[in-house]
């Protein structure tokens, strides 16, 4: 699945890095705790999630999260969409709640990773 | 590699949203040093947690990392309120972050086991009321 399929499935806008859309996503991680998404290394993962912090931005970096997904309609602020683009991490925001964006990636195709 | 490379960063305790800048900052530096992306991510997810742990509990400290031909140490030093009970604190689970620290999406009890599964070798050296040293090394 690419970040474009995510876009489209999820009706999302895309905040930064649309050159960035065609990078490949594997797995996903859905969760509003960042120390839960640290705990667990995924291959060219995607995050969804309700939090909207510079934590956020921060986390994926460390991670190489290649996509992160803000779900309700959040929307980040400029200082997160500036450090998303020198990261080159694309920001997308939907109005899906989180288990309707989780359900409807996962019901196309991408999965959760490896429980370990 | 024949010489060691030393980073050392000031973190600062006042402003949440800039914790992780020194971490960004290893990360790109270890990028240009030609490390693997998986010894890289395992080095910039701990020293990511330490400086979100700085930050949270002790109003800031400094961050070392030596970089040699065989492993990367990282020291993360601050003089906050220290740990009480460190065989507690590395229980998964276990914190003692105020409310809201969760809110922004850390504080569930998972920082210093975080540490521990991404690094080879940890030690955590820590007085109450005089602060924590944390040392843990990644090797390459």
């Amino acid at each position: 699945m690419t970040v474009n399929d995510i876009k489209n499935l999820l009706h999302a806008d895309v905040l930064c890095c649309e050159d960035c859309l065609e990078h490949q996503v594997h797995t996903a991680c859905g969760s509003d705790m960042m120390s839960d998404v640290l705990a667990f290394v995924k291959d060219q993962s995607v995050l969804i999630t309700g939090l909207c912090n510079p934590q956020v931005i921060r986390t994926a970096e460390m991670m190489d999260i290649k996509c992160i997904v803000f779900v309700r309609g959040k929307t980040p602020d400029n200082q997160m969409i500036q450090i998303a683009g020198e990261c080159r991490i694309p920001l997308l925001t939907t109005s899906y709640r989180m288990f309707t964006a989780c359900g409807l990636l996962y019901t196309n195709g991408l999965s959760g990773g490896n429980t370990n | 590699m024949t010489d060691e490379i030393v980073l050392e960063y000031h973190v600062s305790g006042d402003d949440f949203t800039r914790a992780g800048e020194a971490s960004s900052d290893i990360k790109d530096k270890l990028k240009k040093i030609g490390l693997s992306p998986e010894k890289i991510r395992k080095v910039v997810i701990a020293i990511y947690e330490g400086e979100i742990n700085m930050v949270i509990h002790a109003h800031g400290g400094r961050i070392t990392v030596t970089v040699s031909e065989n492993e990367i140490t990282m020291v993360l030093a601050d003089k906050g309120p220290g740990i009480k009970d460190i065989e507690l604190a590395m229980q998964e689970g276990y914190s003692t972050a105020p409310d809201n620290v969760r809110s922004l999406g850390f504080g569930a009890g998972m920082g210093l086991p975080n540490m521990k599964k991404y690094t080879d070798e940890m030690d955590i050296q820590s007085q109450p009321g005089t602060g924590t040293t944390v040392t843990m090394k990644v090797r390459l």
